[in-house]
């Protein structure tokens, strides 16, 4: 306690000062940026002048609830959609214009979209013999005796031969989509994209049709490939925990615009909005209704806390459930209801009417009715303002008895 | 305006499709001597639609022709209905001895054109002196396996705790059918009926079978009639009834377009 | 059922319910049942008996004469040529009203502008009455006063009787054949296209299939290969049955270059009153029929199956 007394929640104040930049990508030339997209539907704003930057072998994870425009975004990428502004580049050229063949982007589909009727061979290869083979030389019999057809065919099929291997489908080439389990079609969607080695990767849920178990073994498995083709990745989700554990950096999405980007632990520790606060986190971040008085100490229901607020005025005080403490000087609080679940306990509490889940090791023993005094580690906790920006905090000087 | 080069082949496409339409419309405002005298000018120099109308309501029966032909077509849906929704139900929901036997013979008369039957059933109806009534038009399509299959296959999808719940209330088979699953049915319902009276509102074939005469005749016959009886080449008044006659069908589909399509793709897809 | 003898009154419940259920069920299907019999079953089967007989109206009592309609059909040129009237009737209309019905559905479902308003426009003559259409097209297609041909001979061609020629008849049916048949045909197809996932165009988009056609190619014309194959079959029977504008328009002529199967089955059997060689020609009509049915299921087994 002695040391950290004078602390500074010093990364709260570089991120409050430059919100979008707590990690700036190398390299301007190479990887993809979105910048200032705007986008509306039907006079419903979508994205709302949306930038973004994923540097080459970066994987950054677009986070957000479904409808805020995280899909949106990833489609302007590819080309699928047009933005009404703003402009998009990949690999250092600007592809605002160009047609998603001609953008060097690979994307994995939330449905997977792979096609029916072809083999998983032939899927796989459908990026190549796009490229490769001229109109005449992909044409049903007849191009297959055109000049220089059957050696690029022959490469083709090498490649994707090679392709197939690392994501164990070796065996299952000559089968069609529709013969397949989920996780192998994942995979086969994945082989498809990666076949060419695109300048840019774009992945849309791709876990989200996956039961549970198969989620977490996939993700592995995606960072692989990842790693493996070095391309600058965007990986779209709703799911934190895929976000927390795959990204090197999370975009967290909300409402068509960006709140924050950067690694998952600053958005974790040191988020710069309410919005990012309360939505990364799991049980949800608790938020207490707190006043900062004439000196900027934070009061909750009148009761002090030792943290100084840099504003005055009504705050929200935020608190991981993993950052309570027991503390006879602190908050009074009222044991509602407990969740024993294994190798933790949820105690669920009021702190003066407001709901707060306290989460702690097996060791704490509550019986439901009884008070308790919680306080927390001024470190870990956060304080926004009524506009839901992040306000900068400090210990306050002991004004312990 | 990368639409433009779509949107004008469509408009060419569109007026191709439109062409008898308009020559029918044009034609039918124009007094036979401006037809005669083989212009392409759509607008009448003189109009002559009052006469050219009124020349058909004067020499045929317009009004009955419309007239049996809701009596029939409306006649003819009914039963279907009638007979189809209780047999499509039992199919798809109940569990009961020959049920393999009644699909498969729902089956073999998918198979079966309509005019396969249309010999014996002139025989029996003209031995027990039933031709030109509207029996003779109604009876032979009351029975429609297509129907059965439609409901069959609309019934299935219905959730079987549904009809449980209703069991448990107490109703019987009878009463599921018409205050449960119809009820549920209605898309299924009204696809089948646009179907049903397109498809007999323009039949020639069993009209032409199985009456003569004004009385009983369809709109279909009654063009037919004013062309061998009346009209001979006098084109304004010939496209004046077929104006006639084939405006309330294309009304109500102007009015109920959605409908009409949708009854017709899916309708279609399964038959 | 388990034979525990405890409550043996549950036991039986279920066997009162399923004779209940039965008898319901025979209740609800018999007026459907009945009809079919009456209506259905029983006059196809008299009309394949009826084509092995010399059944004609008023001539009683019939005989058994084997298949000697059948190869009076043979020989019968009239018959003959109503055959091959028909098969080049079809093999007119369906490829045109099936070409043209997935152009208009591929067209109107490229943009989002006029989409209802053209559908329409393509669906009306499913909707008209077919007979007084068919007149419509005959004031259009008139050798002297039809506006086709006055066109024609504005641009200085002089152009032929169309409905009265039997150089041009079976194209001028065919034409009001294509005509009837390809809004039906659009919607269909127009139906088999929102089936297609937009994502599977997208993906061919990002994969590389940068003109409408690479992508109309790799993903449109193969996931539309059940679609196409109904839609080939259902015209094919649909333009084997023409009938109105036969008998509307040329009534066979002239000097039967316009006769078809079922026209010529309505004459010999209602005009000539023969029913048993008219009957006859109704099981050549129904084979060719069953033929085709048999053929779609086959090849939807075979090659359109996705697994």
């Amino acid at each position: 306690m002695e040391a950290s007394r004078n602390w500074r929640i010093a990364a709260t104040v570089a991120a409050y000062a430059a919100p979008m930049n707590s990690a700036t990508p190398p390299g301007p030339d190479s990887g993809l940026s979105v910048e200032r997209a705007q986008l509306s539907l039907g006079g419903q704003p979508i994205l709302r002048d949306v930038s973004l930057r994923v540097a080459r072998g970066e994987f950054v994870a677009l986070l957000g609830p479904s409808g805020c425009g995280k899909t949106t975004l990833m489609r302007v990428v590819a080309g699928i959609q047009r933005a009404d502004s703003g402009r998009v580049r990949i690999g250092g050229r600007d592809v605002t214009a160009a047609h998603p063949a001609e953008r060097d982007v690979a994307m994995v589909f939330q449905s997977y979209a792979l096609y029916p009727h072809l083999t998983v061979a032939q899927n796989i290869a459908v990026p190549l013999t796009m490229t490769r083979l001229n109109g005449l030389q992909r044409m049903p019999l007849l191009g297959g005796m055109m000049p220089g057809s059957r050696a690029a065919r022959a490469g083709i099929q090498a490649d994707v031969a090679r392709g197939a291997g690392p994501l164990g489908l070796s065996h299952l080439l000559d089968r069609k989509p529709g013969q397949l389990s989920g996780g192998q079609r994942q995979r086969v969607a994945l082989a498809r994209a990666v076949i060419r080695a695109p300048g840019a990767f774009l992945m849309d849920e791709p876990l989200s049709n996956l039961d549970a178990a198969l989620r977490v073994t996939t993700r592995r498995e995606i960072v692989e490939v990842h790693r493996r083709v070095g391309a600058a990745t965007l990986y779209v989700t709703h799911d934190q925990s895929e976000a927390l554990t795959m990204a090197d950096r999370i975009a967290v999405m909300q409402a068509g615009e960006i709140l924050q980007i950067a690694t998952p632990e600053v958005i974790y520790r040191d988020p710069v909005d309410l919005r990012v606060a309360s939505f990364i986190g799991s049980p949800r971040i608790n938020l207490l209704a707190a006043m900062a008085g004439e000196s900027g100490e934070v009061r909750v229901a009148g009761h002090p806390t030792p943290l100084r607020s840099f504003a005055r005025g009504p705050v929200t005080l935020a608190i991981r459930p993993e950052d309570w403490v027991m503390d006879a000087e602190g908050l009074p609080a009222r044991v509602e209801h407990a969740e024993f679940l294994g190798d933790h306990t949820l105690v669920h509490l009021r702190i003066a009417e407001a709901p707060v889940v306290l989460r702690t090791g097996t060791g704490l023993r509550v019986t439901v009715g009884e008070s308790l005094r919680l306080g927390f580690a001024p470190e870990r906790a956060l304080l926004f303002g009524a506009d839901g920006r992040r306000i900068p905090a400090e210990l306050r000087e002991p004004a312990r008895a | 305006m990368r639409d433009l080069p779509r949107l004008a082949l469509l408009s060419v496409l569109g007026l191709l499709m439109l062409a008898p339409y308009i020559w029918m419309l044009s034609a039918s405002l124009k007094p036979t001597d401006e037809i005669f005298r083989a212009n392409l000018a759509l607008i009448p120099e003189r109009w002559a639609a009052i006469e050219n109308y009124g020349r058909v309501f004067a020499q045929v029966p317009v009004a009955r022709y419309l007239m049996n032909g809701v009596i029939v077509c409306g006649g003819i849906l009914f039963f279907q209905l009638l007979f189809a929704i209780p047999a499509g139900y039992a199919l798809a929901k109940l569990r009961f001895a020959g049920k393999e036997w009644i699909f498969g013979a729902v089956m073999f008369g998918l198979l079966v054109p309509p005019h396969v039957q249309a010999l014996p059933l002139y025989v029996g109806l003209s031995s027990l002196g039933m031709l030109n009534t509207y029996t003779a038009l109604i009876l032979p399509s009351t029975i429609s396996v297509f129907a059965i299959f439609l409901f069959r296959q609309f019934f299935r999808s219905l959730p079987d705790d549904l009809i449980h719940a209703a069991r448990l209330d107490g109703m019987g088979e009878g009463a599921i059918v018409w205050r449960v699953a119809l009820p549920n049915a209605w898309p299924a319902a009204t696809a089948f009926a646009i179907f049903s009276v397109v498809a007999h509102w323009n039949d020639l074939f069993w009209p032409l079978i199985a009456v003569t005469g004004h009385e009983h005749a369809t709109p279909a016959l009654g063009v037919l009639h004013f062309r061998t009886d009346e009209a001979g080449d006098d084109f304004a008044a010939l496209m004046a009834a077929s104006a006639i006659m084939t405006a309330p069908l294309i009304l109500a589909f102007l009015f109920a377009q959605r409908r009409f399509v949708e009854g017709i793709a899916t309708t279609g897809l399964k038959g | 059922m388990p034979d525990t003898g405890i409550l043996p009154h549950l036991d039986l419940a279920p066997v009162k319910r399923r004779r209940g259920e039965a008898l319901g069920a025979w209740l609800l299907t018999l007026p459907a049942v009945i009809s079919f019999v009456i209506l259905l079953l029983l006059p196809t089967l008299a009309a394949i008996v009826m084509a092995f007989s010399d059944f004609e109206l008023g001539v009683w009592p019939p005989a058994w004469i084997g298949l000697e309609n059948f190869t009076e059909l043979l020989g019968d040129r009239g018959f003959r040529q109503s055959f091959a009237n028909t098969v080049i009737y079809v093999g007119l209309v369906a490829p045109a009203s099936v070409g043209l019905g997935l152009a208009f559905a591929l067209l109107i479902e490229a943009g989002t502008r006029g989409r209802a308003f053209f559908r329409a426009v393509f669906f009306l003559p499913v909707v008209s009455l077919t007979v007084a259409m068919a007149s419509a097209w005959q004031y259009l297609l008139h050798p002297t006063i039809g506006p086709l041909n006055t066109l024609l001979r504005s641009l200085g061609v002089a152009g032929p009787a169309w409905l009265s020629s039997s150089d041009t008849v079976l194209i001028s049916l065919a034409a009001i054949g294509v005509w009837e048949n390809a809004g039906f045909n659009m919607v269909l197809f127009m139906a088999g296209l929102t089936a297609i996932p937009r994502e599977l165009r997208e993906a061919a988009a990002v994969d590389g299939a940068r003109s409408a056609w690479s992508r109309f190619r790799l993903v449109t014309w193969p996931l539309l290969g059940p679609t196409t194959l109904f839609v080939v079959t259902i015209t094919l029977i649909r333009s084997i049955r023409v009938f109105d504008t036969v008998a509307v328009l040329t009534r066979g002529g002239p000097n039967r270059a316009s006769e078809t199967l079922l026209y010529t089955m309505y004459t010999e059997g209602f005009t000539f009153l023969r029913l048993g060689y008219s009957a006859a020609i109704t099981l050549v009509f129904l084979a060719i029929v069953l033929v085709l049915m048999l053929l779609q299921t086959r090849v939807l087994d075979k090659r359109v199956h996705y697994g």
